[in-house]
């Protein structure tokens, strides 16, 4: 039976039991439901949800796990000689993998027979003609080897799945009658299926640890799998940045880094003085009908996607840029797409993320203490610059660390606005690019996933990820000290 | 009389309180020139969207009388289906020749070029599979001569928006300024006009040498698609963690622990996540590349901390003498999350949503790295399962692949799409307010 149609038999088990488990507590009673110690549906759920929660859980497992397991195994059978290393035993695997399914879906359409497909051999038949006729397209000829092991991997996965239908079963019919055996009267039904759900929540909670650990888990083993291929010392302080398909790249994350940084810089050096002065303004001055219109205009630029910004940046703000610095203006300029050119409108996506942050940690200040500045005699402004801003200013550094880990990850806008070449240099009118682009790069080719230079994207993701990830804490360390403050 | 003492005044102000007042004005200034520079940004960013988009929503037509030759379409003269398949577009070119040669006489011209299909030039290469498809659908007006409205190429089209000059065409292969002389009679003549273009909203996308013919449609509905994946995990797993860590955590390592990666996660980059997605879903997990049910649940990663931070608000908003209430009447804990204070919390939670919701519309960088990109969007999903498993493309995407592409007619439909997208973005946070507006209670 496949996964599928497994999954509708326990649901239809559950349900079933959920009617009965009912029925067989309300008889229990005489039908008065007084007497029972929970409501009538308690006891149908108690019962639906022990058929039906571990006999899922073990399809899942088994599911995820079957494969990885009939894999380790059939891969024994492969001769040492047809792989060099693990990479091209991966592809050995998938060849595997795909006359392995190939021979099922001849099978399923009858253009075989299951005795048929068993007899089969590479000396009498063209099996790679035979897949092709029914869509499945193989890189190379199929090998005795490759077919045995495909045969392997029928054998045990048509096992798999006896042994899988089976035990989840069995799990649910267990799990269906221990549920109706402890029905009665007198069963704290309530409490099982609220422990049962409390449960649920949690594991509805633990998904934000299951999604950090898979991210860092997957970053870190492909990492290893590139510093395997490429010399850490190279990648870290490497200073080209040349990836080739075909072997023998430098892959230097320092211009990486650079450009990243560049353009961070720059964009924080529009976000941050207009931002700040932007809820400064708003906090401090404005009456409430500017404060009620401008602050949500400027929240829209928050809310604009960041493709949006990536083709204002390419066609719009690149071209403007070339009009004045370029060719025809002062001659700095060559092309749209630059430091300056992606840094500014990133910068402008930054503005709202600076003010409402700044804003929200200018409020915090307690008006106490303007009041007791303004009756020393200061005025507004110096009011703002001795008192609020100095009080206020670990959260404003926060709301600025949070922006440049924003500006360290942003990736829209970098890869169309910033250019591909990677470059060291001061000039911020030249074309530069950064890590985010770069991982776009490396893994939107057809590279295959074995090489360094698609691998090496898992080693940049690593690297943003650190990044952002100090530059978030030591922000939130500092925002949340200072709130403490005045608490 | 000499040397009257100085003597300062309250209603004269002296060097120094001028040097201050001055000194809070320039303040002022900063303040309101830094909120000019956003707005101006704001105006200059919708602006470009709006002058360069609108014109994705006009396309350029040519309005012809084709004859459909039966000796051309059917040799056979018995209307077999098969038959007419055998005929390929090309077999339908010199029809369309033929109908420009016809249209250029009724205005008393002449085909200034020594070849009939130079003629052709002015019409998209689409035009002959439009065609074709009429007949086969209709095999009985064979013979007759019918009126189409035939896509007008992109250099044609790109000349009625002011993209293309007579010297831009000096030195391109697609059209030339002769042709624009035609041009300008036949639009005098109404033969060619630029009209409202469905096709863009509800169409596929084209391969790189047809920008006239590509459309948004298939893109929107791998988009709804991954919408529909998104809502169907974050909502329910979102609100089930916060009731979790909201109604019954207690303060330990494991609630800390859950707490700080929230936060993290809701500043982790993007395109993080779609390392996340290509490692765990398609290349461990074995789900098919670009299909809209990776790209969804890469997405709903994604918006998970978002839909929790606002569910976790909504929930604490619910004032505790609920919570009292219900229990003092005996409702067990669950109870009384479950039937009192979810229903009060529910307005809140769904503004959240739909405001994670068209985040997650708009997020480009992920879906670049699950293959969503590089990749035609031309054929409509076939049913609900392949729409969820089969290959797609979504709005923002389409939109990239559209500003990669070489021909500038390309930019003109990125745009467009913007518009779509930000109507889309707009119309949800519209919903997501006026619900706010409407159900929102104070306690």
């Amino acid at each position: 039976m496949s996964a599928s149609w497994l999954l509708i038999t326990i649901l239809g088990l559950s349900a079933l039991g959920f009617f009965l488990g009912k029925n067989r507590a309300l008889s229990s009673v005489g039908g008065n439901p007084r007497d029972l110690h929970s409501l009538p549906n308690y006891y149908g759920f108690n019962v639906a949800m022990l058929a039906f929660v571990p006999a899922v859980l073990l399809l899942a497992v088994w599911v995820v796990v079957q494969p990885l397991v009939i894999n380790a195994s059939v891969s024994k059978h492969i001769p040492d000689a047809m792989y060099s290393d693990k990479g091209s035993l991966n592809l050995v695997m998938s060849d595997v993998r795909r006359v392995a399914e190939g021979l099922d879906l001849l099978i399923d359409r009858g253009k075989m027979t299951r005795q048929a497909v068993q007899d089969l051999d590479v000396t009498t038949t063209d099996i790679r003609a035979e897949l092709a006729a029914a869509g499945v397209a193989l890189g190379r000829d199929v090998s005795g080897d490759i077919l045995s092991a495909a045969q392997a991997m029928r054998a045990k996965t048509a096992i798999g799945n006896w042994i899988l239908t089976a035990g989840v079963l069995a799990t649910a019919l267990a799990g269906f009658f221990t549920a109706m055996r402890a029905t009665s009267g007198a069963f704290r039904a309530r409490n099982r299926v609220e422990k049962g759900m409390l449960l649920l929540l949690i594991g509805a909670a633990s998904i934000a640890i299951l999604t950090t650990l898979g991210i860092v888990l997957s970053l870190i083993f492909n990492t290893i799998k590139f510093f395997d291929l490429y010399q850490a010392r190279d990648f870290f302080f490497g200073t080209t940045w040349s990836p080739s398909f075909g072997g023998g790249s430098d892959l230097g994350i320092l211009p990486l880094l650079w450009g990243t940084f560049y353009i961070s810089l720059i964009a924080l050096a529009v976000a941050v003085p207009i931002g700040l002065f932007a809820a400064v303004y708003l906090s401090e001055y404005a009456g409430s009908k500017l404060r009620a219109t401008a602050k949500p205009l400027l929240e829209l630029l928050a809310g604009i996607p960041t493709i949006v910004y990536g083709m204002f940046a390419l066609l719009t703000v690149g071209p403007m840029l070339v009009g004045v610095f370029g060719e025809q203006g002062v001659g700095w300029m060559k092309g749209g797409t630059a430091v300056m050119t992606a840094g500014l409108v990133m910068g402008v996506m930054l503005i709202p993320f600076v003010s409402s942050l700044s804003d929200d940690i200018i409020n915090a200040v307690p008006q106490s203490m303007r009041d007791g500045s303004y009756g020393l005699g200061a005025t507004k402004s110096e009011t703002v610059r001795q008192v609020i801003l100095p009080a206020a200013l670990p959260g404003i550094v926060g709301a600025i660390l949070l922006a440049a880990s924003r500006a360290i990850g942003e990736t829209m806008i970098v890869v169309l606005g910033a250019g591909a070449a990677a470059r060291l240099s001061l000039n911020p009118f030249e074309a530069m690019t950064t890590v985010t682009a770069k991982i776009v790069s490396q893994l939107t080719g057809d590279a295959d996933f074995a090489s360094p230079e698609a691998l090496v994207a898992f080693a940049l993701g690593m690297t943003l990820f650190v990044i952002t990830l100090g530059l978030n804490i030591v922000a939130l360390m500092i925002v949340r000290k200072y709130r403490e403050q005045y608490e | 009389m000499s040397d009257t003492p100085v003597k300062s005044s309250l209603l004269t102000l002296d060097a120094r309180t001028r040097k201050r007042n001055a000194a809070e004005k320039r303040f002022q200034i900063y303040g309101i020139t830094a909120i000019a520079t956003g707005l101006v940004f704001l105006v200059l960013l919708l602006s470009a969207i709006v002058m360069n988009g609108v014109g994705a929503f006009q396309q350029t037509f040519v309005t012809l009388q084709v004859e459909l030759l039966e000796a051309k379409l059917d040799k056979t003269g018995n209307r077999d289906p098969a038959d007419l398949k055998k005929v390929s577009t090309f077999g339908y070119n010199p029809l369309l020749d033929a109908a420009l040669v016809a249209t250029l006489e009724e205005q008393g011209l002449e085909n200034p070029f020594a070849k009939a299909k130079e003629l052709r030039k002015l019409l998209s290469t689409g035009a002959a599979a439009q065609l074709r498809n009429f007949v086969l659908e209709n095999p009985d007006r064979i013979g007759d001569t019918v009126e189409f409205r035939l896509l007008a190429s992109s250099r044609v089209d790109g000349y009625f928006k002011d993209r293309v000059t007579r010297e831009s065409l000096a030195r391109d292969k697609n059209l030339s300024p002769i042709h624009l002389d035609l041009v300008d009679v036949l639009r005098d003549a109404g033969v060619i006009a630029k009209r409202f273009n469905l096709s863009f909203i509800i169409g596929a996308d084209a391969s790189e040498s047809r920008p006239e013919q590509a459309g948004i449609g298939v893109a929107m509905l791998g988009s709804f698609f991954m919408m529909l994946v998104v809502l169907a995990f974050s909502l329910p797993i979102g609100v089930a963690a916060s009731i979790y860590l909201e109604e019954f955590a207690r303060q330990s390592r494991f609630t800390d622990l859950i707490e700080v990666n929230i936060s993290n996660l809701a500043a982790v980059p993007s395109i993080v996540f779609g390392i996340l997605g290509l490692a765990v879903f398609i290349q461990f997990a074995h789900l098919p590349q670009s299909a809209p049910l990776v790209g969804g649940l890469v997405l709903t990663l994604m918006t998970l901390p978002t839909i929790i931070i606002s569910t976790r608000a909504s929930l604490k908003s619910v004032p505790p003498s609920i919570r009292e209430a219900a229990l003092g009447v005996g409702a067990s804990k669950m109870q009384t999350v479950f039937h009192h204070v979810l229903p009060l919390a529910m307005p809140g939670i769904l503004t959240g949503t739909i405001i994670g919701l068209a985040q997650a519309l708009g997020e480009t960088a992920p879906l670049l790295l699950i293959g969503m990109v590089g990749y035609i969007a031309s054929n409509y999903p076939g049913g609900i399962v392949e729409g969820f498993m089969s290959p797609n493309s979504a709005m923002p995407a389409q939109i990239y692949e559209w500003a990669k592409r070489a021909d500038p007619a390309y930019y003109e439909r990125a745009w467009g799409g913007i518009i779509i997208l930000l109507v889309f973005l707009m119309t949800m946070n519209i919903i997501a307010i006026l619900l706010r507006r409407r159900f929102e209670r104070r306690w």
